[in-house]
């Protein structure tokens, strides 16, 4: 641990009733979806939380640790869990997120049937919904407004939290990108196109019957509508249109969801973690979010530091480990046992060495970030050698999560 | 069974696209292969599209603006030009270079449909993004290529697909018009023999899986794939038999007490005190001083053992993807300018360049 950070106690967080949603973002390949997993069963197993976990695209044998075969955009509840808390009663439903799919319940909910069959023949829409980079993030978060809607309206804790969604608690895992904070951007990006111009000059035509939409419009956007004709050509323009009119009714209802998913990012029971591991890129990234999230004002709780290379022999330096395995491998002579234990105790020096090295060089990047954040509280979890394909592994990260030794 | 060898393969490649999952390094190998094709006294340009300045960092440079600059003078004469590919500049260049739209371009901003294009609309940006690195690769001054080769720091493995695909979806949505021939021209070139995709990796579970899943998915989509290149490899530093008896968990604290013994080393614990010679500590207490630390070598070397033995899987498997793979050694003291040059000169002496 370094000496300048305070430990982020995540116990305490995952104990805590007022802790209602928990966002952990961060760069692609630091193992977000894992420590989302990770927080999301030691949250039910230990503190008695009914917990839902929103992942997005998991390893294949990760998904299936927690029994979901196929992405099908319902919470399931989660096989194995084994409660150690007195109170006991702590539950897991886990999903994976299915973008087009809640892409299309969210026009379903706000469009008339007719008109949502008009909105997905539309090749626009199509293409948007499950092609287009940005889309992923913007589901992701209207996937946990839905969850969070259904946990405030669910009457009691009884029966399965799957069927009437009981949650007390939605863990949040984010798209592996820098745009994994697009969605903050969201209400306002879609306000600001709602109240422009453009919208206006693409929806003319079928307000105004279809005809002769220049003269409804000023001169500034006729231009601009000339333009755009010359530059898309007039059917892709015609296509571009129909959808837009199509969505003219659901667009406002989205910009209303979207701001109210960012007003419940900024409230008092959610908590953003940032996961990195200790490398160059992924701090810098990790910087940025903390950065970006201070602005926003949305709630830090820390920083989580995986794939940490530790060591239970940490007095032993690099140089030192190095050096007496130099000075093994120069000494000359005895039997040929004597020579053997010289030759596996240098190995293993070298490899003692190596660790150290990377243990060193973590610590000095970690401190550069710590230096320029010093209030954001973080915790190290060791370097695993594979990945984790069972609860037992989530567990085992757990605990490293919770700073508590090896069981 | 043993992959092919890359040497001279990518010699016709014009536009080498380089992807990987995040955290195998595939900003450094993109910048380390351009270094590698610059080398020959060849002009070669960098480009990065998600604005997130790898480039600058490793080349230790200012931050890099959409218009080219140059950024390094490989020897032999080479030229290493780098820009950073923006949405929204890249619409205004485009619609000027096309349609000769200075002013109107302008009438476009003010009503928000450059930011729509940019931002709201989410696909467009790729289509811009792509459009633009078509356009280096293909200028040309007097009649020969300005560039010998274009170098893309593209979007990890989970997004690739999608996004070297995306002008495949322009085609689909424009029936006819301008837009609809710059997206198969573009499809075109990436469909080329004169394009190759590179997937970065390194010797993990998941990293390796992605791999297998872009090279399957490039394969539908008809994209070519170009090497697989095993980043960070680092070197067994144990000996057959120490790992064979380590993955048995049959390391011997006893020898490896003795071991330590004999380099002089003395045990207060595995902690701070671990170092200077026994002194008048009685041989026997002196072992046992040593225990702690014997054994928490011996955990480290069983961990180093697992690794191993999780990278041999892994390597048989990228193997088994049938195209060349190309081995990079991880640096212990991370990645400067020095080592990008020498990550050029691996992947040239493996036939990347």
């Amino acid at each position: 641990m370094t000496a300048a950070a305070r430990r982020l106690d995540i116990d305490a967080l995952l104990a805590d009733p007022a802790t209602r949603v928990l966002v952990c973002c961060g760069s692609g390949g630091v193992g977000k979806t894992t420590t989302s997993a990770a927080l999301a069963l030691r949250a039910a197993e230990h503190h008695g939380r009914h917990v839902v976990v929103l992942t997005i695209d998991p390893a294949r044998r990760l998904a299936q640790s927690m029994g979901l075969a196929e992405l099908d955009n319902t919470p399931r509840p989660v096989d194995g869990i084994q409660p150690v808390t007195a109170q006991g009663g702590g539950r897991l439903d886990a999903m994976m997120l299915d973008m087009k799919r809640t892409f299309d319940e969210v026009i379903l909910a706000h469009a008339s049937p007719e008109k949502a069959e008009q909105i997905f023949a539309n090749p626009f829409y199509q293409a948007m919904s499950t092609s287009f980079a940005g889309t992923q993030e913007y589901m992701a978060m209207e996937k946990l407004g839905q969850l969070r809607a259904a946990a405030d309206a669910a009457p009691s804790r009884s029966g399965s939290a799957a069927e009437d969604g009981s949650w007390d608690l939605i863990i949040v895992d984010t798209p592996p990108s820098r745009s994994a904070l697009d969605f903050l951007d969201a209400p306002q990006r879609l306000g600001s196109f709602l109240d422009g111009r453009l919208i206006r000059l693409l929806s003319a035509p079928a307000k105004a019957g279809g005809r002769a939409y220049l003269k409804v419009v000023s001169v500034a956007v006729g231009s601009a509508a000339g333009v755009m004709t010359k530059v898309l050509g007039a059917q892709i323009l015609r296509d571009l249109q129909t959808f837009v009119a199509a969505l003219d009714t659901v667009f406002g209802s989205f910009r209303e969801r979207a701001e109210r998913t960012y007003d419940l990012l900024q409230q008092k029971g959610t908590a953003f973690l940032v996961v990195a591991a200790p490398e160059l890129d992924a701090l810098r990234e990790a910087s940025y979010f903390v950065e970006r999230l201070g602005t926003e004002r949305m709630p830090l709780a820390g920083l989580v530091l995986n794939r940490a290379h530790l060591s239970r022999a940490e007095g032993l330096s690099a140089e030192r480990a190095a050096a007496a395995a130099e000075d093994l491998e120069d000494v000359e002579g005895g039997a040929g046992e004597r020579s053997a234990e010289r030759e596996l105790t240098a190995s293993l020096l070298r490899v003692h060495a190596d660790r150290m090295r990377r243990h060193r060089r973590e610590q000095a990047l970690t401190s550069r970030f710590t230096g320029a954040h010093p209030d954001v509280p973080l915790v190290e979890v060791g370097a695993l050698a594979g990945d984790v394909h069972d609860l037992d592994g989530l567990r085992e990260i757990g605990r490293s999560l919770a700073d508590e030794p090896r069981g | 069974m043993p992959a092919p060898s890359p040497s001279g393969a990518f010699r016709e490649v014009r536009l080498h696209v380089v992807t990987g999952k995040g955290g195998t390094g595939k900003t450094t190998v993109a910048a380390a292969l351009a270094l590698a094709l610059a080398a020959g006294g060849r002009r070669v340009l960098l480009c990065e599209v998600e604005g997130r300045q790898g480039l600058a960092q490793l080349f230790d440079v200012p931050q890099l603006a959409y218009a080219e600059h140059q950024i390094a003078r490989p020897s032999g004469g080479g030229e290493l030009w780098a820009q950073a590919v923006e949405p929204k500049a890249a619409l205004l260049e485009y619609l000027d270079l096309f349609y000769h739209l200075g002013r109107a371009g302008k009438v476009l901003e003010r009503i928000g449909a450059i930011d729509f294009a940019t931002t709201v609309a989410p696909g467009l940006r790729d289509v811009l993004l792509t459009g633009k690195v078509y356009e280096a690769t293909r200028r040309r001054d007097r009649g020969a290529p300005h560039y010998d080769a274009v170098v893309l720091d593209a979007p990890p493995t989970g997004r690739i697909g999608h996004f070297l695909n995306v002008n495949e979806e322009v085609v689909g949505l424009a029936k006819v018009g301008p837009i609809r021939n710059q997206a198969g021209s573009i499809m075109s070139l990436l469909r080329s023999a004169q394009t190759a995709v590179h997937l970065v990796t390194v010797l993990e579970e998941m990293p390796v899986q992605e791999t297998q899943d872009a090279a399957a998915e490039l394969h539908r989509i008809g994209l070519p794939v170009g090497a697989v290149v095993v980043n960070m490899v680092r070197e067994p530093l144990l000996s057959p038999a120490a790992l064979a008896a380590a993955a048995k968990g049959r390391l011997s604290v006893t020898k490896v007490v003795a071991g330590l013994t004999a380099a002089g080393l003395s045990g207060h614990g595995a902690g701070r005190g671990a170092g200077r010679g026994a002194g008048t500590v009685g041989a026997s207490a002196a072992r046992s001083a040593l225990r702690p630390l014997a054994e928490a070598l011996i955990a480290e070397g069983m961990d180093h053992a697992e690794r191993v033995r999780l990278e041999e899987d892994q390597r048989a498997v990228l193997a088994s993807l049938q195209r060349p793979l190309v081995e990079l050694p991880a640096l212990a003291e991370g990645v400067d300018l020095g080592a990008l040059y020498l990550l050029a000169e691996r992947l040239g002496e493996q036939g990347m360049s």
